[in-house]
């Protein structure tokens, strides 16, 4: 809302020499932030002056300047005429200019120019003659402001040389912007934010709509207020007030006071019957319409839509209408306006033909208005008003100033009927109890001082049973107040926030963070440590992406959540793993010429099984538990994951020697540093998945066999399709299933400091066999008595036979109680081959 | 090894054949000229390979005096005392020298190797560097851990979130213009009653009803508004709610919490400021400012660049638990009341850090993460 400081001044008594800057200060303690200053940008000295002497002097471009010495009275400091140097030739010698000297500034779109003495075409111009284009005033560029031209003659007349301009050409004139938080609805006129300017400083406050309201004499245009289906129980118009102006000029124009105010408000000047209406609309904050009488056949009826009916807005687009929609029809038939929102073609105001008008001045229902106005996707500076609550009580002051501008302005005389149907409920109360305010904000407020701020907002407060308890009737302008924390809030604000002392709570004490939460922040630090960098991706997919990926049609990971508005039709769904959308992250940073990069991201996916609904059963009431049940199951499933992505060396190359690049190995390292953070035990199975490499893949699963995730190499053509750069490897895991497997007290096992007895096997078996089988194998059969083993080498070559390869195992031994003998460790051994050998006919070379 | 006095040998070993033509010579003058000449040896070896020389030459077993020790076995007896005295001492002397002078010469070598193995490391290493966290996470996890301090708990909720959860039960009414200025992203089809939810505090829903009251919970997370990426807007974003419902909990005790909170996350003294504002579920609201921890409010010139010189910055928006959010979670507003407050956990590391441009936050260059530590 833009507010014109001088109209504001008008309802309010602004101190003497007040800044737009200090209202703007001071609305913002009552809760009405600053959204803007608007002022003209022009900084004095701007003064009168007169021109003494102009020289013409051609110069070497062709262009002809005047030299001239102008007499600036005072302002200059000496009395001496300023010399300046002009391009225009609109003036002559003796005219009344506007002069600015060095030091002030005028808006250019590049921001404040501030005016210096400089030396141009070989004069020293001190200053500069300026034009209205220049002032901010007008368009003309053509010349400069030769002042009797646009002041009137009393006004020059009083005019004299270095005579201050700014206020003359009201450049002084200041518009405060501020946000209307969507409770506050009368605050979208002057008469609503003089009211709270009155109450953020205590200024005299004088209401624009108490004026004299034509009491109505006869009958007046018949209307009918016929909502057969009220939204959510209430009437779509509950306040109706028709004026009738007759013989008005409406090619008149605008009075330039009006037509100011308009346009530093916000509002472009259309004509006079708009521009009353919408001056009216932005004083008191109710929204008019103006209807041309002469094309209305039929009383005003106030109806909801009818199926099939369509009305063509102001806007010029053909609106198929929704039965809820509120309409002001001529007679019940002919649409004339969607109510609230926007007029039609019918029955509008057309200045030269249209004499006699009315005016329509009526309370909508805001839950009406701003369905319709969504619906229609139709916003206008009447349903922004309804929408937010206007104030039932203002309609006649509203309708009443209308008349007076039109017929002032307009010449026109007001048919003495005033139709007013007034269907208004009564306004509900309040009981309050006073010492509330005090147990709710902290601050020990007086019981009397909480009645004063009341009263002060408008409030009629009723004695009850005790000193403290009162009953509240909040002002008419104030549908959001509804209840005592309302009434609480209202004290709070106008006594002061800044009064609330700070005191730190005592909590009753918690348990700190959770496993999950401590488990999650392992993982990253533990990644992060491993040399992989975190990030955050934005978790927005397209299907485009699950093809890329190479996911069959079948693969579950397909079935995501789709957005009904996405930010781009490219990515409507929402990512069902992580690794979709690392992607994206990787190239960026290869393109960026980073091209050793590891990345990873934590959050959590979207995993939606069926298709369930969750109900939305509205607001102040707690659901019974079979809703409450069926809103929670409706939440898709979102489990935590952790994914990994990297790409080029993993161990740099230097000074120190030759790099690595990343491979599978490292990402399948990485992968097991995640389940290593937690201390959980996982183990791998050779597998074969989208989007990894068929042969270059494996399943990460707990003991018991539940899947934690997947790590390998990408698929050649996964990698050629994202352009991610060759080799890229990934891993992604569940991370909800590691936390899980991890949330008990891992128990400890005494350490053996008896020596330790290494022995080699090298075991040639078929190359179908995984290293892993022959593995689980050798730890089988060494019994309790190995402590560890690790594959070393692996060999193919002449010395094999084709189809087999030979593996290095290094066995560690150690028993808890004793030192092995040669012999034991011996037999161990021979177990743990006899047992491969067994099991995978490896052959011990 | 240095030589140890001759035990008499095994005949098998090469040096104890007796050389005839070394003649040993028993007599002080003949022995001490060999020390002489041992010493002289010993004392011009160079380095241990011509130590080990000497060593061969002088201390061996077919050294001279090795011989001349072998042969006072033959002398007569009367003799053989003085004679094993004689070159007893001398061999004494003799190894002595040389385990003075193995001692110099190692230290000498060990010098030298240092000095070899001396390695330039001015030059940046990097083999494997560290990897970082991202500044959101580790911000959001500092805000947290502040609320934790004060003996809070920290919960979670669902990002795909039921649009009642989101709206209704935060006394969002469906017609209000507050619920169509969320921006919010819907899922299809809209009768599926589900959103993103746009702010962290459905959460305040989920907690009152799972946790019950009283209630002192910190809520991180990650939310979504239509917004287009631009330097100061991102459609997907981060908060930090908190939410205290108790037995006599004011606007005080809020701002006690939003102090200490602005204290952790921008230092000592760095007090909020509330200012009359409107949220559906709060009652009274406020927004909520922080002293600007660069110019303390106090005027400069040119004005303060971070706060733009008003001496304040926006945090989020905050105030006493509307009624209606009480009773939707199935809480006594007669008995129980409490605060509630938001904020942006990007606003908050932008500040912290200096970031001027929120892509930064969102894109995952690592550069960007690699100009922060894995705590800050």
């Amino acid at each position: 809302m833009r507010v014109p400081v001088d109209w504001l001044g008008e309802y309010v008594t602004l101190p003497e020499g007040v800044t737009g800057e200090q209202i703007a200060a001071d609305l913002v303690a009552v809760g009405l932030e600053e959204e803007g200053l608007h002022t003209s940008g022009v900084g004095g000295p701007l003064v009168v002056g007169r021109v003494l002497e102009m020289s013409p002097e051609e110069q070497r471009n062709g262009k002809t300047i005047n030299w001239c010495q102008v007499d600036v009275g005072d302002a200059n400091g000496t009395g001496e005429p300023q010399g300046i140097v002009c391009g225009a030739h609109n003036f002559t010698v003796g005219d009344l200019v506007a002069v600015i000297l060095p030091g002030g500034t005028l808006p250019t779109p590049q921001g404040p120019l501030t005016i210096s003495a400089r030396k141009t075409y070989g004069h020293v111009s001190a200053g500069m003659i300026c034009s209205v284009r220049e002032l901010g005033i007008g368009e003309d560029h053509d010349g400069i402001l030769v002042l009797p031209r646009l002041l009137p003659a009393e006004v020059v007349a009083r005019l004299a040389p270095g005579d201050d301009l700014i206020t003359v050409l009201g450049l002084d004139r200041e518009t405060v912007e501020v946000n209307v938080t969507p409770d506050r609805g009368y605050c979208f006129s002057l008469r609503g934010i003089a009211r709270e300017y009155s109450h953020a400083t205590g200024a005299a406050y004088t209401d624009p709509a108490s004026l004299a309201v034509d009491a109505g004499d006869g009958e007046g245009y018949a209307v009918r207020l016929a909502d057969e289906s009220p939204v959510e129980g209430v009437p779509g118009c509950d306040r109706y007030l028709a004026r009738v102006v007759r013989g008005i000029d409406l090619t008149r124009t605008t009075p330039e006071w009006m037509a100011r105010r308009l346009t530093e408000a916000g509002m472009r000047p259309l004509g006079l019957a708009v521009d009353v209406t919408n001056y009216v609309m932005l004083a008191l904050g109710q929204p008019l319409h103006a209807f041309d009488l002469a094309t209305l056949t039929g009383p005003v009826v106030v109806r909801r839509a009818r199926p099939g009916e369509r009305l063509t807005t102001l806007d010029d687009v053909d609106r198929a209408l929704d039965p809820e929609d509120l309409l002001i029809t001529d007679g019940g038939e002919r649409v004339l306006a969607l109510a609230g929102v926007m007029g039609g073609e019918d029955g509008e105001v057309t200045p030269g033909v249209t004499t006699d008008v009315l005016i329509e001045s009526a309370h909508f229902d805001a839950r009406s208005v701003g369905r319709t106005s969504r619906r229609h996707k139709l916003s206008s500076e009447a349903a922004r008003r309804f929408e937010r609550g206007v104030d039932p009580g203002v309609t006649a002051a509203a309708a009443q100033l209308a008349v007076d501008l039109l017929v002032e302005h307009g010449g026109g005389t007001a048919d003495p009927a005033v139709t007013d149907v007034d269907q208004r409920p009564e306004r509900s109360t309040i009981d309050l109890d006073l010492t509330m305010a005090t147990r709710y904000v902290g601050v020990n407020y007086d019981l009397a001082r909480v009645r004063e701020i009341l009263e002060l907002i408008g409030c009629e407060l009723t004695d009850g049973e005790s000193a403290r308890l009162v009953t509240v009737r909040p002002p008419s302008w104030r549908p959001d107040l509804t209840d005592a924390p309302g009434l609480v809030e209202e004290v709070a604000r106008i006594d002061g926030y800044d009064k609330i002392p700070s005191v730190v709570p005592r909590a009753v004490g918690g348990r700190g963070l959770t496993h999950g939460q401590r488990a999650r922040r392992a993982v990253a630090t533990a990644l992060a440590g491993q040399g992989l960098q975190e990030v955050l991706t934005y978790p927005f997919v397209g299907a485009a992406r699950f093809d890329e990926l190479g996911l069959d049609d079948a693969d579950p990971h397909r079935h995501a959540v789709r957005l009904a508005n996405p930010l781009s039709d490219e990515a409507p769904l929402m990512r069902t793993a992580l690794l979709q959308t690392l992607p994206e992250a990787l190239r960026r940073n290869v393109s960026r010429g980073t091209r050793d990069v590891a990345l990873f991201e934590i959050d959590s996916v979207t995993r939606p099984e069926g298709e369930v609904m969750a109900p939305v059963p509205g607001v102040g009431e707690q659901p019974d538990d079979e809703v409450l049940a069926q809103i929670r199951s409706a939440v898709p499933a979102q489990p935590w994951h952790v994914a990994i992505m990297a790409a080029g060396q993993a161990d740099r190359a230097g000074w120190w020697g030759r790099g690595r690049p990343v491979d599978v190995v490292d990402v399948v390292g990485w992968a097991h540093a995640v389940a290593d953070a937690l201390g959980v035990e996982v183990r791998r199975r050779q597998g074969a998945r989208a989007p990894f490499h068929p042969g270059r893949c494996v399943e990460l699963t707990l003991p018991d066999g539940t899947r934690v995730g997947w790590a390998g190499e990408l698929h050649p053509k996964v990698v050629q399709r994202l352009g991610l750069p060759l080799r890229t490897s990934a891993a992604e895991l569940d991370l909800d299933v590691l936390v899980t497997a991890s949330d008990h007290r891992t128990q400890a096992s005494p350490l053996s400091t008896h020596p330790l007895a290494t022995s080699d096997v090298a075991l040639e078996v078929p190359r179908g066999v995984r290293f892993s089988a022959v593995e689980e194998s050798l730890r089988a059969g060494a019994g309790a008595l190995l402590e560890s083993l690790e594959l070393f080498d692996v060999y193919a070559g002449d010395q094999v036979a084709q189809d087999r390869h030979s593996l290095a195992f290094r066995m560690h031994f150690r028993a808890p109680d004793r030192t092995l003998t040669t012999q034991e460790v011996n037999e161990a051994r021979d177990a743990a081959v006899g047992r491969a050998a067994q099991e995978h006919g490896a052959v011990q070379r | 090894m240095p030589s140890a006095p001759d035990a008499g040998g095994s005949p098998q070993h090469p040096d104890e054949v007796p050389s005839p033509t070394a003649a040993p010579e028993l007599s002080q003058e003949g022995v001490d000229g060999h020390v002489e000449a041992a010493l002289a040896a010993i004392g011009g070896a160079g380095d241990l390979d011509e130590l080990k020389e000497a060593r061969l030459a002088h201390a061996g077993d077919r050294s001279p005096l090795a011989l001349a020790n072998r042969a006072i076995g033959a002398l007569p007896g009367p003799e053989k005392a003085a004679a094993g005295k004689l070159v007893g001492q001398a061999r004494g002397r003799v190894n002595q020298a040389l385990a003075r002078r193995q001692q110099e010469l190692e230290a000498e070598r060990d010098e030298r190797i240092l000095v070899e193995e001396a390695m330039d490391l001015t030059v940046a290493p990097g083999r494997r560097p560290l990897g970082r966290r991202h500044v959101l996470t580790v911000t959001a996890e500092r805000m947290a851990d502040a609320m934790v301090a004060l003996g809070w708990e920290v919960a979670e909720g669902p990002q795909v979130e039921a649009e009642w959860f989101n709206f209704d039960a935060l006394n969002f009414d469906k017609d209000h213009p507050a619920r169509q200025m969320q921006d919010t992203f819907f899922v299809d089809p809209a009768k599926a009653g589900l959103v993103l939810r746009t702010h962290t505090s459905p959460v305040q829903a989920r907690s009152l009803l799972d946790r019950g009251v009283p209630l002192y919970v910190a809520v991180p997370g990650k939310t979504f508004r239509t917004d287009e990426l631009d330097a100061t807007h991102t459609p997907v974003f981060h908060q930090l709610e908190g939410l205290a419902i108790d037995e006599g909990l004011t606007m005080a005790h809020l701002k006690g919490t939003l102090d200490r909170l602005a204290e952790a996350m921008f230092g000592p003294g760095t007090v909020s400021r509330l200012r009359p504002a409107y949220f559906p579920f709060t009652e009274p609201s406020a927004e909520m400012d922080f002293r600007c921890f660069v110019c303390r409010g106090e005027a400069t010139a040119p004005p303060c660049r971070t706060c733009g010189g008003t001496g304040w910055i926006e945090w989020g928006g905050c105030g006493m638990v509307n009624h209606n959010v009480l009773r939707a979670c199935g809480v006594d507003p007669e008995r129980y009341q409490g605060f509630a407050f938001g904020m942006g956990v990007e606003r908050t590391a932008m500040f912290r850090h200096g970031i001027a441009d929120m892509r930064e936050l969102i894109e995952g260059d690592v550069r960007f993460n690699a100009q922060f530590g894995m705590e800050i």
